[in-house]
């Protein structure tokens, strides 16, 4: 794992770099942060300065503080929906390509009929059916963003599906179980990597689309995607604060693609 | 020959000199072609020879002064007609491509544009050059569609890629090729995708038409029997360096070095067959099979056959001629809808689904792309262990001991053990297909044109392999081929399919001496030979039918 990591080229260390970076303060922000997440400690939008070191935001807290605590809500919320929406679409996306006949019939509808309605109203009307709390925010999104990655996933396995090595084992009698993750899967991984990157950074911004309407994460938590749009009035006075949380997201969305980058450079290499 | 009378007299239409042509293979740039010489004369066919990988269609391209993406002209220099490829811009060789230098793809199928008529093709590259009016190429077009001695010259042009047949497309683009009246035209494998009756049709147009237009060629092809045909003169090559060269007949006659000796060698065997009596266990039976994809539509009809113990029926016919279909059947992946299988003395049931594992066990298949046989991602232990552990419960160092034997069975060094499949060569990838194959123990293996992407010599291997297999371990195989060398060298039973019914079926001797079957005979007699008069000999015999 070291070597491997040692030979990577450059642009992928620097992606690592910036998400060991990101994960070590999702990690310490308690401890790294100089004040704490809510507190109101000067002035609105004081500038750059020693004690502030990005400044204050629209109700005078330290900006600092409030986007180390926004990676802690953020990348842990976003991690969380990208894992159970993949895990999840993977698996169905895998069995509808693998099993096909009805099965492929069925969950195609009822993803088409998911998919039908714009993703920001149904999560809307989900979330203030079931109420805003973070478990049922992180269940929904990763439920709605499930359904592109099904249809990724799908489209990937169907053409892995017709190889020949894949009759093979079917002739053997392998079971379902051993062709989906052991025939299938580990060929449709690098297309799948990389739907994981940009997924990873658009529910940065469907969190905070909802964070917006009210129904995302509710203030005074931080969040990246919600101080954007917070402190987004600052532009127009030539003031940087609402630069800073959005830098942040601009950061760890290009470190994760360098990432991405080299790892599906490095699994294509093996196909012949 | 001697279609040109004073060959010396041209000076040489193409010349390449000490060109040295670079590979990016992901990491750094490998030399492909080393300090290769090439000349042409006008009226010229020049034959390129050698296995794949020998660099012969990089070459034949780097005769456009084209390198593909991927490829880079290091050094040397390409010399047309005085002109020097390599000293022009982009756009001046552009302009020269298609309208002096043309160039005829392996795939028509895959060459043409699926949504475009024929002639609309046709009619770009005079058009695009400036060189025709639309109205003059398609006359042009229906000229060439006839001196190719395609069907209904003035109407096939209105029609779709899809619309015609493989060959007609292979035609269609030879004219393509010839629209502009180029001087020189390089046809890479222009018959190798196509079956042994079609290819026929194909080399007769394109010889015809070279000599009636005096143009020059570059056939590039693995197949020496088939540029015997053709070529003035051929050029061996192997590993980007040339073997030999020289006048086409004198080669054929007296090859002068090892390696084109082998090439030319008669597809033979090392391994001797065990002649047995015929061992009166039967292993496979099929009786009266019909089978199709779609209800009521048999694509197969009345198919019986018998496979004995140690003894190898090859199933022989054109593509479409349902042989495939027949292996699907046997393998439960197209049930029939008639007819029984026995297998074993057992009735086979005719769906994958509801056959024991016992029974996949003994039945097992090797494919035609070891490519895609092989799953990309599993190094060879799991590959060639997963049957052994699947069906025998084997674990550790029994396991990793049987794999070891298997390779050594199918003659690969044990370090191959932790490697990946793209790490091998094609022939190797083959053998690993065997080896897993052989790791169930199997009374019965199918094989599907196993050798026929691969090269010659590999493929002698592959034979010779599955024969010393077959000696040794007792296995039977149903052998599904168009290649009738093949059939020759390993067959002991044939079985000749046509429109997916069995049209003739015996003995090796049996089928192969005369008197035969309208379509056997139409087949056996498409084979090329070695022979440079073979063609002209067969349409004259043909003729005169």
């Amino acid at each position: 794992m070291l070597t491997l990591i040692k030979q990577s080229p450059l642009s992928a260390k620097i992606g690592m770099l910036i998400i060991l970076i990101n994960l070590g303060t999702v990690l310490l922000a308690p401890q790294i942060a100089p004040y704490g997440e809510t507190e109101l400690i000067g002035d609105v939008w004081a500038p750059m300065s020693a004690e502030h070191l990005l400044g204050t935001d629209q109700l005078g807290r330290d900006m600092f503080t409030r986007v180390l605590y926004g990676a802690r809500n953020t990348i842990s919320i976003a991690l969380a929906i990208v894992f159970l929406s993949f895990g999840f679409g993977c698996s169905c996306g895998l069995l509808a390509a693998t099993l096909g006949g009805w099965v492929d019939q069925l969950l195609g509808r009822v993803v088409d009929v998911v998919m039908a309605f714009p993703t920001l109203i149904f999560a809307l009307m989900v979330l203030s059916v079931l109420g805003t709390s973070i478990p049922t925010l992180i269940f929904v999104i990763a439920i709605l963003d499930s359904t592109r990655v099904f249809r990724v996933s799908r489209a990937v396995a169907m053409d892995i599906e017709v190889m020949d090595f894949v009759e093979v084992a079917r002739l053997r009698g392998e079971g379902l179980w051993w062709i989906m993750c052991n025939e299938i899967l580990p060929n449709a991984l690098p297309p799948l990597i990389a739907e994981f990157g940009l997924r990873f950074c658009f529910v940065f911004l469907f969190i905070s689309s909802l964070s917006f309407l009210g129904l995302g994460i509710q203030p005074p938590t931080a969040d990246w995607g919600s101080m954007v749009r917070e402190n987004a009035g600052a532009i127009s006075f030539g003031i940087f604060s609402p630069m800073f949380p959005a830098l942040a997201i601009a950061v760890l969305t290009i470190g994760v693609n360098l990432v991405v980058d080299w790892m599906l450079k490095r699994s294509s290499m093996l196909r012949a | 020959m001697g279609q040109v009378v004073d060959i010396q007299e041209h000076k040489h239409l193409l010349e390449i000199k000490q060109v040295n042509i670079e590979g990016y293979d992901g990491e750094r740039w490998k030399p492909i072609v080393h300090s290769m010489d090439l000349h042409l004369k006008r009226g010229e066919v020049l034959g390129l020879i050698g296995e794949s990988g020998a660099g012969k269609s990089t070459l034949g391209l780097a005769a456009m002064g084209y390198a593909q993406s991927g490829c880079r002209i290091v050094s040397g220099s390409i010399g047309f007609d005085g002109i020097d490829l390599m000293a022009l811009s982009e756009q001046a060789q552009i302009d020269l491509r298609g309208s002096r230098i043309a160039y005829v793809a392996q795939s028509a199928a895959a060459s043409f544009n699926p949504a475009h008529r024929l002639i609309d093709q046709f009619a770009e590259g005079p058009v695009q050059h400036g060189l025709m009016s639309y109205k003059d190429a398609v006359a042009k077009a229906i000229d060439l569609y006839r001196k190719l001695d395609l069907p209904h010259p003035e109407k096939i042009g209105y029609r779709y890629p899809h619309q015609v047949s493989g060959g007609q497309l292979q035609r269609a683009m030879v004219a393509m090729a010839m629209a502009t009246d180029p001087d020189i035209i390089i046809f890479d494998e222009p018959t190798t995708a196509l079956d042994v009756t079609t290819q026929i049709e194909v080399l007769v147009a394109i010889k015809d038409v070279i000599k009636e237009l005096n143009t020059g060629a570059i056939y590039i092809t693995h197949d020496l029997a088939v540029v015997a045909q053709l070529a003035d003169r051929i050029m061996v090559l192997r590993h980007g360096k040339l073997v030999e060269e020289g006048d086409a007949r004198r080669m054929l006659d007296n090859p002068r070095e090892d390696y084109t000796r082998r090439l030319l060698a008669v597809r033979s065997l090392g391994e001797k067959k065990l002649l047995l009596e015929r061992d009166p266990n039967v292993v496979l039976e099929i009786s009266g099979v019909s089978a199709g994809y779609q209800k009521d539509v048999n694509v197969v009809q009345d198919i019986n056959l018998k496979v004995r113990r140690r003894k190898t029926v090859a199933v022989v016919g054109e593509s479409g001629s349902g042989k495939t279909t027949v292996a699907r059947i046997v393998t439960g992946l197209l049930p029939a809808n008639r007819g029984q299988i026995t297998f074993n003395k057992k009735v086979l049931s005719p769906d994958l689904a509801s056959r024991d594992r016992e029974c996949l066990r003994r039945l097992q298949m090797i494919y035609q792309m070891p490519d895609v046989a092989l799953n990309p991602r599993q190094k060879i232990k799991t590959i060639i262990g997963r049957p052994l552990s699947f069906y025998f419960n084997m674990k550790g160092k029994e396991l990793t001991k049987r794999v070891e034997e298997l390779l050594k069975m199918v003659e690969l060094p044990l370090h191959y053990i932790n490697r990946f499949p793209a790490e091998l060569s094609g022939g190797e990838k083959q053998r690993i297909c065997i080896a897993r194959a052989l790791a169930a123990n199997p009374d019965l293996i199918i094989c599907d044109e196993v050798t026929s992407a691969l090269d010659q010599l590999v493929a002698e291997g592959i034979l010779n392999l599955l024969q010393r297999l077959q000696n040794e371990l007792g296995i039977s195989y149903l052998f599904i081929t168009h290649d009738l060398a093949t059939v020759k060298a390993i067959a002991d039973e044939i079985v000749v399919m046509y429109k997916g019914r069995i049209v003739e079926q015996g003995s090796k001797n049996e089928i192969l001496q005369p008197p035969h079957h309208d379509y056997t005979q139409l087949l056996l007699s498409s084979v090329p030979e070695m022979d440079p008069d073979w063609l002209d000999n067969l349409l004259e015999e043909r003729e005169a039918v």
